[in-house]
């Protein structure tokens, strides 16, 4: 019976806690931007493994397994997460936008119910689970006691690349300067001749493209994908969001990294109570302060 | 309200014409219950080609009772709620006279209730939790049952693998899982071994590397891992890679070509129970693979076999009582004796039938036959 904090669980926690982090920024920069927790964006990653998924089998015969390939199925990943949000966002969030905040809520559940349904409906996919493909071969080595393989760097690199990418978007680009205006006060954004619905559309593009980023890892890590695959990973990625202070890019980040480290020191504690206890966290550091981690305050309600 | 139940007494009166499974119909009605979509595709599949070729057989030979069989196939998702609801709708709305099914133990207990209630006799395929036949005395199934495929699992890697520390990890959310590696620690324990670890982890999760290195660390000879195929083929990866290097061993959930397709070759040299082997040599079990294969084009999994076994001994059961009516096929399925390619069906006083297990291997991708456990009195 070793310590449960031990190197090899903390880099188990790292690794989930990449995955929710990905998921976790479309939740926080959509209800930074437009206020609406969207539910369907669990399912935008989802969107993302089967994309990976198809473009492994078209493009594994140009290029053969290795880093070219994943290079290019990322790519494709995000751009059909980016797509998929985007397409949401179009359809069924813009002509909500101005009307009461439950409808657009619901129309979310909606989108998400629409495409696990349509998803395993679809006659190339299917309700049963796909075995994912090794797009890159797997290798174990040793650090001290613990085992490490590559997918464990591929997961934490790509996510701190992707995280690093958004940072310097936000802070640094006109793009980010007016997201941050919008998420301030829209209607002043607008006076000072900012185009809102430009700058919503590309943040549900750059949030779903993350969700997808996240679905080609997830697939990759845990090599089993499902139309349903996203609801568990949304809805800790949400709880991850609301941990850091929901709408707050760094708390998502932040959340994210505790929610999986939570989450793998409970099931290393105990794993016949099961990740419950992982939960017991949020609603301890929700009690203690109410705009979680990093949040400010706000008089939103959801 | 009025025109609303005028409606539905119509609707229901017209249903009863239409399928009514007893006399002035032409057909002997008959239910079957499989998860051909959803976690336990393969299984549902299997089960309904088992369900098909049985019936086709019988109809072939001129039916039950003289008429010809209508089976009528519902398809529980792998999910209880779903499945209460079909077998309400088999017996209210298709007016089966029996319903055959289902796989996963977790459906069938949310189904047995809905028959006992309805006096329609149940035989359950592959669902192997002791609680299903104790929802009452209409509650029949075609497989062992977890104490047994336990307790053979821990009889093997003691006396055969020559195990003596042994870990376990189980979905908290299935009745099933739980149920074997409640019954192999418990007998292990008794065989002198030592559970080292004993693991859980939540239903559709698909990271299970906590609780992995906690059980690497423990240093076990074996893992016991009765999950379905799906979480198994994660599980096995998972633990290869952290390092483990030993046998994984679990239960019939593990029989599927996705087993393979999914963990590749972290599953090489693993265990698990099983029902049949297509490798055994009984001619009863080879001319049942040649039927199979001439229809379906492909080796039937064990889901197939007692699906077949379970639909023909429903229909025999029909047979000998010579009538549609629940009580007398219920009392003709407890007396049975019956021939089945799993081997001879007798029921005990739970209605779980007494027969011997087989222990599978994966080797090169295949499933190769190790040896027959039978059931000790």
């Amino acid at each position: 019976m070793g310590s449960i904090f031990n190197t090899q669980q903390v880099i188990n926690g790292l690794q989930l806690g990449s995955i929710y982090a990905l998921i976790a920024l479309g939740y926080t920069m959509v209800y930074g931007i437009v206020r609406l927790i969207n539910f369907a964006h669990g399912d935008f990653f989802m969107v993302g493994a089967y994309a990976s998924y198809g473009a492994f089998y078209i493009f594994n015969s140009f290029l053969g397994k290795g880093t070219p390939l994943a290079i290019v199925v990322l790519i494709f990943a995000m751009v059909a997460g980016g797509a998929i949000a985007t397409l949401a966002n179009q359809l069924a969030y813009k002509p909500l936008r101005y009307k009461p905040k439950l409808s657009s809520l619901v129309t979310a559940l909606g989108v998400s119910m629409f495409l696990e349904y349509f998803f395993s409906a679809f006659p190339l996919i299917g309700a049963s689970p796909l075995g994912f493909p090794e797009i890159i071969h797997r290798a174990t080595f040793k650090i001290g006691s613990a085992m490490i393989d590559n997918y464990v760097i591929i997961d934490i690199v790509v996510a701190a690349i992707l995280m690093v990418g958004l940072t310097l978007l936000v802070q640094r680009s006109s793009i980010g300067r007016a997201m941050r205006a919008v998420s301030q006060d829209k209607d002043a954004s607008k006076l000072m001749g900012i185009n809102v619905e430009n700058i919503i559309t590309w943040t549900f593009l750059i949030g779903g493209a993350f969700a997808g980023a996240a679905g080609l890892l997830s697939g990759m890590t845990y090599p089993r994908i499902d139309p349903y695959m996203g609801i568990l990973p949304g809805l800790k990625a949400f709880i991850a969001a609301v941990l850091g202070g929901i709408g707050n890019i760094p708390g998502a980040m932040l959340g994210a990294y505790i929610m999986g480290l939570a989450e793998t020191f409970a099931n290393a504690w105990n794993s016949l109570l099961g990740a419950g206890i992982a939960f017991i966290i949020l609603i301890i550091v929700l009690l203690v302060r109410p705009t979680a981690i990093l949040g400010e305050k706000t008089a939103d309600k959801i | 309200m009025k025109p609303f139940a005028l409606f539905a007494v119509l609707s229901l009166v017209l249903a009863g014409a239409f399928f009514s499974c007893g006399g002035g119909s032409k057909y002997v009605t008959v239910g079957a219950v499989g998860p051909v979509t959803g976690p336990a595709a393969t299984f549902g599949i299997s089960t309904k080609n088992g369900d098909t070729l049985a019936v086709d057989e019988w109809n072939a030979n001129g039916g039950v009772l003289g008429k010809q069989i209508k089976m009528v196939f519902a398809d529980d998702k792998g999910d209880p709620a779903e499945g209460a609801t079909v077998y309400t709708k088999l017996i209210q709305q298709n007016k089966v006279c029996a319903i055959v099914g289902t796989v996963m133990s977790n459906v069938s207990l949310a189904g047995a209730p809905i028959c006992q209630a309805a006096k329609i006799p149940m035989v359950a395929t592959a669902s192997t939790n002791p609680k299903v036949t104790e929802v009452g005395d209409y509650i029949f199934r075609a497989c062992f049952i977890d104490p047994f495929q336990g307790t053979v699992g821990a009889d093997f890697a003691y006396n055969n693998l020559k195990a003596r520390r042994a870990a376990c990890i189980y979905d908290l959310g299935n009745d099933y899982t739980k149920g074997l590696a409640e019954f192999f620690k418990a007998q292990f324990t008794k065989l002198g071994g030592k559970i080292v670890a004993d693991e859980g982890h939540d239903h559709g999760v698909t990271d299970f590397k906590a609780q992995l290195t906690r059980i690497v660390q423990a240093k076990p000879d074996i893992i016991y891992n009765p999950d379905y195929y799906n979480d198994v083929a994660l599980i096995a990866k998972q633990a290869r890679e952290l390092g483990f290097k030993g046998p994984l061993m679990g239960g019939d959930g593990w029989d599927s070509p996705d087993l393979v397709k999914i963990g590749g070759s972290a599953v090489e040299g693993c265990y698990f129970t099983n029902h049949y082997s297509k490798d055994d040599t009984r001619p009863v079990v080879q001319d049942f693979i040649k039927k199979y294969q001439a229809k379906f084009n492909e080796v039937p999994d064990a889901l197939a076999v007692l699906a077949y076994d379970a639909m023909n001994l429903t229909l025999n059961a029909i047979k000998t009582a010579g009538s549609t009516k629940g009580p007398a096929i219920r009392d003709a399925l407890a007396a049975s004796d019956f021939q089945a390619v799993t081997g001879e069906i007798k029921f005990d006083a739970n209605r779980n039938p007494i027969k011997s297990a087989v222990i599978i291997e994966i080797k090169n991708g295949q499933q190769q036959f190790v040896t027959t456990i039978a059931p000790t009195p």
